[in-house]
């Protein structure tokens, strides 16, 4: 299993060095309907838990955080014409961008699937 | 005899009293009437007004080419064309003068008629912000005395009249805090914020530059005093808060705060947006606040929401009374001056951080707020907070048996009541009840803030609200509440009765469209 979850709802799928992003279910459930996603310029450097998109429902603006540091080297641009996508699929289609890890021991202190399920359990 | 011949004959009206499902040729409902947008009314093509024809005598126009070419493509309405469209569109709009308006963290009372009265004395209305000074003493004495009234009332030596809003006055009171650390050549960069605070003051903060750091609540409502305490430092310019907070509550540890954040270096603002609350009972200089800023247009009284400009006041300590901005009116010899410039040494405003605004303030609202101020006098103002205070626990104790009321247990609540959306049917939440409130006549509450509550519902009753107001809103609110919590797929659909149903703000937000066209 290479995919891994944060407390932040952020969820990050490796393959290799590159890792692709996107925000969890649960997250896009609580949200509501998203308006607009804010992603980060290819080639952006991003730090673990620094800000790296930001995704907005009717309501309110989130920011999306790296769950680990790295380069970013692909976006999803799709999500600029249809924001409803990460309503629909927020785990698989509805990524937002790639990244190219720097240090894959940061992946280390993710939970894995099962972790993050009890994790959102437990926040009721 | 002679028969009916007329035909009239009254009776009992047949089906459905309520005119459900009713069909009108013209989409008007009796008095709710329907209105199209103007330009939808008023052709482009027809003017309403008569015009003189242009003088082909008249001297070509000298814009250097510039004249408009092709129409300006403006609705042509005749004047009761225009008048209609507006009072129509007026009668769909709810205001504090038809009812209950209970917006938690934005004080929404009645506007008394003696303040308009007095605002509209033409030596006040009519006078312009380039009269000689001379000219204006009476409007400058009424900026001075109501400045006098907002120093007595809070207990703090400085006054800053000209900010035109809360969020103004807070950027007001930041400014002076970072001439203050300037003035030491104390660079600062991080400003903390409670959750419990207002929305606007991390913006504030991150707008004059500095970092914002949050600091949580407890279960309780207030501060989390170990986590402030534990980051206060010498990198923190200053703590933000709100008191009495967005939960409604008095954060009793203010005076704690106000002393960490002094042995740091730091100042203490406060966000007076809730001053209501307190006024005439806690003078805030005394709780050792270094700046808040004072709503005329929440606590005292004077319109707002679209009736009128707002007004931010600010009071300052000691400490920030030499950075406040300019212009200030001063009394000296006997007259009142505007001090304009720094350089106007003798007025000893040689520290101001400087301009905030074009000229003096909000004259309109100065006028509104003293007359305010007077015609309630100390005793009258004491009695407002707590008038303020025991409609907001009336109404939260006769609501806690029906909504999750998640702090009441910590006591009495200040002049706000919150609730939360815990014990609602599956799929029930706070906006569906909100809407119902539309159909049941009043404004909604402020919804889905403080956001440290799930689907939280804050009420303001205010103190000008009367028991018989009071009940009737709680009948209303009960009667949702139970909806709510028994699943009443109407609430879904509600409002059923408002000129328009529910909207889709999803599709507003993905696609809004913000110019007319002609489609």
């Amino acid at each position: 299993m290479n995919r891994f979850f944060t407390e932040e709802h952020e969820w990050i799928e490796v393959n290799g060095d590159i890792a692709t992003v996107g925000i969890t279910d649960y997250a896009q459930e609580q949200l509501g309907d998203i308006v607009f996603v804010e992603l980060p310029m290819p080639g952006t450097r991003v730090d673990r838990g620094g800000e790296a998109a930001v995704v907005e429902s009717v309501k309110a603006a989130s920011d999306v955080y790296a769950p680990v540091s790295g380069e970013v080297v692909g976006v999803n641009e799709q999500l600029e014409d249809e924001p409803s996508l990460v309503n629909e699929s927020a785990e698989t289609g509805g990524w937002f961008f790639q990244l190219r890890l720097s240090d894959t021991a940061e992946l280390q202190g993710l939970m894995n699937e099962e972790a993050y399920q009890a994790y959102v359990v437990a926040l009721g | 005899m002679s028969l009916n011949q007329s035909g009239w004959r009254p009776e009992a009206p047949a089906g459905d009293s309520r005119g459900q499902g009713a069909q009108t040729a013209t989409g008007n409902r009796a008095l709710m009437l329907e209105e199209r947008l103007i330009f939808e009314i008023g052709s482009s093509e027809s003017c309403g007004v008569d015009l003189p024809a242009p003088d082909p005598a008249a001297p070509p126009a000298r814009l250097g080419g510039l004249e408009r070419a092709a129409p300006a493509g403006l609705p042509g309405l005749s004047e009761p064309e225009a008048v209609r469209h507006y009072t129509r569109l007026s009668r769909q709009n709810y205001a504090i003068d038809l009812g209950l308006f209970p917006l938690g963290s934005c004080t929404m009372k009645h506007n008394p008629r003696l303040n308009e009265k007095v605002a509209r004395m033409p030596g006040f209305a009519d006078v312009h912000p380039l009269a000689p000074q001379g000219a204006i003493q009476g409007a400058l004495a009424v900026i001075h005395e109501l400045g006098e009234w907002l120093k007595a009332l809070t207990g703090m030596p400085g006054v800053a009249m000209s900010p035109k809003a809360g969020a103004h006055g807070e950027l007001c009171g930041l400014l002076a805090i970072r001439a203050a650390l300037d003035v030491r050549d104390d660079p600062r960069e991080v400003v903390l914020v409670p959750t419990s605070a207002h929305g606007t003051n991390p913006a504030t903060a991150a707008f004059c530059g500095y970092r914002v750091e949050e600091i949580g609540a407890t279960a309780d409502g207030r501060v989390d005093m170990t986590a402030l305490e534990a980051r206060i430092g010498p990198d923190v310019a200053a703590l933000m808060i709100t008191n009495p907070n967005t939960c409604g509550l008095f954060e009793r540890d203010i005076h704690r705060m106000a002393e960490a954040i002094h042995a740091a270096g730091g100042f203490l603002y406060c966000d007076g947006a809730n001053f209501n609350a307190i006024v005439g009972r806690v003078r805030p200089g005394d709780l050792g606040v270094d700046a808040m800023h004072i709503n005329l247009h929440k606590t005292f009284s004077t319109p707002h929401g679209g009736g009128g400009p707002g007004s931010g006041p600010v009071v300052f300590s000691e400490a920030l009374a030499p950075f406040a901005p300019l212009p200030a009116v001063r009394l000296a010899d006997g007259r009142f001056h505007l001090v304009e410039e720094e350089t106007q040494a003798d007025h000893g405003h040689g520290q101001s951080f400087g301009r905030l605004a074009a000229f003096h303030g909000q004259m309109g609202m100065f006028t509104r707020a003293l007359a305010y101020i007077l015609s309630h006098g100390a005793d009258g103002l004491a009695q407002v907070s707590g008038d303020a205070v025991l409609n907001a626990n009336y109404i939260l104790r006769c609501l806690e048996g029906e909504l999750d009321a998640p702090i009441a247990a910590s006591g009495p609540c200040m002049h706000e009541a919150l609730f939360s959306d815990k014990g609602f049917a599956e799929g029930f939440s706070t906006l569906d009840l909100a809407k119902a409130l539309i159909d049941e006549g009043f404004h909604p509450m402020t919804m889905y803030f403080p956001l440290v509550v799930h689907g939280a519902m804050l009420v303001e009753p205010t103190e000008t609200e009367s028991k018989a107001a009071l009940d009737q809103f709680i009948t209303a609110l009960a009667s949702l509440a139970r909806r709510a919590r028994e699943g009443d797929p109407a609430l879904k659909s509600a409002p059923h009765f408002a000129p328009r149903r529910r909207l889709d703000e999803t599709l507003a937000a993905r696609k809004p469209r913000l110019v007319w066209s002609e489609e």
